[in-house]
């Protein structure tokens, strides 16, 4: 690979996206490192030594962010400092979420591809990129395929990436509503998610996408509480009068989101707090979207 | 490898360097540049806030290969010679240092703030401060000093 610099056969440092690639395949073994915000945790703490490093970090066509046709195209580089600080009115719920992570220092480096490679089920992006419907683009010599986020995981700290593939991109679809996110942890800063949700309204198709974290085994939707919610605005009028949701409306959202979730007791907190809690999110989350979308009208969207 | 990294202004080498060693490791233990305190080695203290390229990062979680090439900023960068840098003489001249382990890293994380907002709110100096940690002081004195320094740096 005479485009590759090779400092030591511990480490590699692809120039190009399409040598991390080729990289990746020849050494299926070596370990991705973007921000390093997860794996250096592993690494101090001698909890894996893995044989070979593919560093990403220093591929700019990476850190890029596209947008075309309704859709923002998030290159595996960009960090959640890049989010919150460029693109909180196309992504609004992430890039919420992505102020709720770490640190500055843990912003600055970490990624939205590293998260989802990560996958853990407390992961802050997640809730809103399943909220939002967005796609994972991964890629390997054998060729490019989307995932819809709703597929990509598959376990606790497991997803559906084989040994050769890599992330490429995540596609997320740019806000037409509101959006909302809720993290409740044990302290402001610094602090993983005891439970999360995200909410997105999609105004022209009048439909709500969720997400929920750190209830279940993997980052889940919860299917039945939106659908609930599509056929209750459509049946009821909302969507024409846009009147403050009935309690009973918000309450059968509310009761479906903590019903999806299968969470269990661990140090952060016991299963019951977490549905509970996940009950008071969902009920908030639902009435600050759909107060915001009442003031913005439904023709701004 | 071999690894040569700019560190406050001077260009530096190490040999033998394990790719997957912290940026921390490096400093502090082959190029002997103990300013930056190691103590918790997962990003949780920031008490190993360096400067990466121009971001503000904890070095604990920047790997040797990645910084391969890099320019550094430590804390030792800052003073001028014998004199402090205004931000640093703020901690002082406010008591915000007690034990001083933390303080390296919320200097360099003062100046990141400063950098970015020469005139922050409380709020806005407590967000930037958030990953850094101080077990002594109960980071009043720290948001005092913060404050103290953006006055000092706006005059000068
Ligand atoms: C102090 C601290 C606080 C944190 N707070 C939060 C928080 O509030 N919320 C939260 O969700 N997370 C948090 N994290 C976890 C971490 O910051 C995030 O998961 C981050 O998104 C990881 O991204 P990264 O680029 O740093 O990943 P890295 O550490 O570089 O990589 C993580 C994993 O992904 C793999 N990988 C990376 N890029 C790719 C790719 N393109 N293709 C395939 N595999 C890849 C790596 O091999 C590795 O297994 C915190 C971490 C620390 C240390
Ligand atoms: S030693 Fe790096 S953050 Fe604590
Ligand atoms: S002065 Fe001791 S930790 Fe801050």
């Amino acid at each position: 690979m005479a485009a590759v610099e090779k400092p030591g056969v511990d480490y590699l440092r692809p120039r190009t996206w399409q040598d991390a690639v080729a990289l990746k395949t020849e050494n299926p073994a070596a370990v991705p490192i973007n921000g390093g915000t997860d794996l250096m945790v592993d690494l101090n703490f001698a909890r894996s030594r893995p044989p070979t490093l593919l560093d990403l970090s220093h591929l700019d066509e990476l850190r890029r962010w596209e947008k075309s046709n309704g859709t923002v195209e998030l290159g595996a580089g960009v960090t959640y400092t890049d989010v919150l600080e460029h693109l909180g009115s196309d992504l609004p719920a992430l890039a919420l979420a992505s102020r709720t992570v770490g640190s500055p220092q843990i912003r600055n480096r970490g990624t939205i591809a590293g998260n989802l490679a990560t996958a853990s089920p407390a992961g802050d992006a997640h809730p809103p990129l399943l909220a939002t419907g967005a796609t994972v683009r991964v890629e390997s010599m054998r060729g490019i395929r989307d995932v819809p986020i709703g597929r990509f995981f598959t376990g606790p700290k497991r997803n559906v990436l084989e040994p050769d593939e890599l992330i490429r991109s995540v596609l997320v679809p740019s806000a037409r509503g509101p959006q909302q996110f809720s993290k409740v942890g044990t302290r402001n800063a610094m602090v993983i998610a005891v439970v999360s949700f995200a909410l997105a309204f999609d105004v022209p198709s009048r439909h709500v996408g969720t997400g929920i974290g750190s209830a279940a085994p993997t980052p889940i939707e919860a299917a039945d509480a939106a659908a609930y919610l599509d056929r209750e605005l459509a049946r009821e009028g909302y969507w024409e009068d846009h009147r403050e949701l009935s309690a009973g409306v918000v309450d059968g959202f509310a009761d479906r989101v903590a019903a999806a979730s299968r969470p269990i007791d661990d140090v952060r907190g016991p299963a019951g707090y977490r549905v509970h809690a996940l009950r008071v999110m969902a009920r908030r989350t639902l009435r600050w979207a759909w107060s915001a979308l009442a003031t913005d009208g439904i023709h701004a969207h | 490898m071999l690894i040569e990294v700019t560190v406050n202004g001077r260009r530096r080498t190490a040999e033998n360097v394990w790719a997957g060693e912290s940026l921390l490791y490096v400093l502090r233990e082959r190029l002997g540049l103990r300013g930056s305190k190691d103590a918790c080695e997962q990003g949780e203290c920031g008490s190993c806030s360096v400067y990466l390229d121009g971001d503000l990062v904890c070095a604990c979680l920047v790997s040797a290969g990645q910084a391969d090439g890099a320019e550094v900023v430590t804390v030792e960068g800052l003073a001028d010679g014998e004199s402090l840098h205004p931000i640093q003489q703020a901690y002082v001249s406010e008591g915000a240092v007690q034990c001083g382990f933390c303080t390296p890293g919320l200097i360099l994380a003062t100046h990141c703030l400063l950098e970015a907002n020469s005139d922050p709110s409380d709020d806005e100096i407590r967000e930037a401060l958030a990953g850094n940690l101080c077990r002594c002081t109960g980071y009043e004195k720290i948001v005092s000093a913060v404050r103290l320094a953006a006055m000092e740096t706006a005059v000068g």
